[in-house]
């Protein structure tokens, strides 16, 4: 059977890494052709580290880069968050090669996305 | 951001307002095609002179490939003066495909070399997020703003207890929508402007004043 390889990754999983690891194993994976669903996405930090390392990576023809898609955090705009700016939690993330996963619609609470097979 | 870095943060502002730390440095960002260059034009042509750009514009995307600054922009608003450093960066994207450009009318070699410079830029752009003391995060209104860079973004930009100033730019085309803007990121504050129309310009130096000054 052909398809696509869906990788559900847990937080115990991808809290185990360091920084530089889970950016390292997500752009390994991706660029095998697979798409990843992490149960607690990235840092804010790790993001751009991995839209940077990503960039990098990029050939022509080869790999024109990522498709990454999570929710934006919960804002608490109530006085006491604004005080004491809560840091916000990290939220499901989705990521996948960007010429198999295209992203359809996008919300603060849905992700919706087209996977394709073909490249 | 843990108890202690957040109060050495908040000591170096302080500290910084109580000595008079001149030019804060604020970084433009955006994805591409915001309008993050035609705003920096139209600031540096409000407040430095008409022959001052910060770079050429153009409708196919990453046309900035490298971060650009202008230090000391004073700013008139709200009866102050502040005094800005203002850095026009590329394009944040996590997909570069040179084929976008090639049907954007060219050729394969530009189009190559184009993509290749945008992916350093890119690199540029992420790298000048430590050395910024905010960030003014360019959206077009006439599209989704839930994207990724701008979820990025600003997560960096609450993660460093750092000021941000969200624009909600292209209010002149009719498909505008600014409100979905706000409603997307209401912990922020937001200026709806047309860079290119100059509308909005007055309320978005005043925000500017306010969040930077």
């Amino acid at each position: 059977m052909q398809g696509i390889q869906l990788d559900l990754i847990s937080e115990a999983k991808i809290s185990q890494m360091a920084s530089m690891e889970k950016v390292r194993y997500i752009i390994d994976e991706v660029r095998k052709g697979k798409i990843l669903v992490l149960e607690k996405g990235l840092n804010p930090m790790e993001e751009a580290k991995l839209i940077e390392m990503t960039m990098s990576a990029i050939q022509p023809d080869v790999f024109s880069g990522i498709e990454m898609q999570s929710y934006p955090a919960n804002a608490d705009t109530s006085l006491l968050g604004k005080f004491f700016k809560k840091q916000s939690s990290k939220r499901l993330t989705v990521i996948g090669p960007a010429n198999q996963l295209k992203t359809l619609k996008k919300d603060r609470n849905l992700i919706s996305a087209l996977v394709s097979a073909s490249k | 951001m843990n108890m202690i870095k957040r109060f050495k943060v908040s000591f170096s502002k302080i500290f910084n307002k109580l000595f008079k730390k001149k030019g804060a440095c604020i970084g433009i960002y955006g994805p591409p095609n915001a309008g993050k260059t035609t705003l920096s034009n139209r600031i540096l042509r409000d407040w430095v002179g008409a022959e001052e750009t910060m770079g050429s514009v153009s409708h196919i995307a990453h046309e900035t490939r490298h971060a650009k600054r202008r230090n000391a922009v004073a700013i008139e608003a709200n009866g102050h003066t502040i005094s800005l450093d203002i850095v026009d960066t590329p394009g944040l994207a996590t997909k570069i495909d040179f084929h976008d450009f090639m049907e954007q009318g060219l050729s394969d070699v530009e189009s190559k070399k184009r993509s290749k410079e945008a992916t350093e830029g890119v690199i540029e752009a992420v790298k000048w997020l430590d050395d910024l003391d905010g960030v003014i995060l360019v959206m077009d209104s006439t599209e989704n703003p839930y994207t990724q860079v701008n979820v990025t973004v600003i997560g960096n930009m609450e993660a460093r207890n750092l000021p941000l100033l969200i624009v909600a730019n292209k209010v002149d085309l009719p498909n505008a929508d600014p409100a979905v803007i706000k409603e997307a990121f209401p912990q922020h504050p937001m200026v709806p402007v047309s860079a290119l129309e100059g509308i909005g310009m007055d309320s978005f130096y005043e925000a500017l004043a306010k969040q930077f000054g």
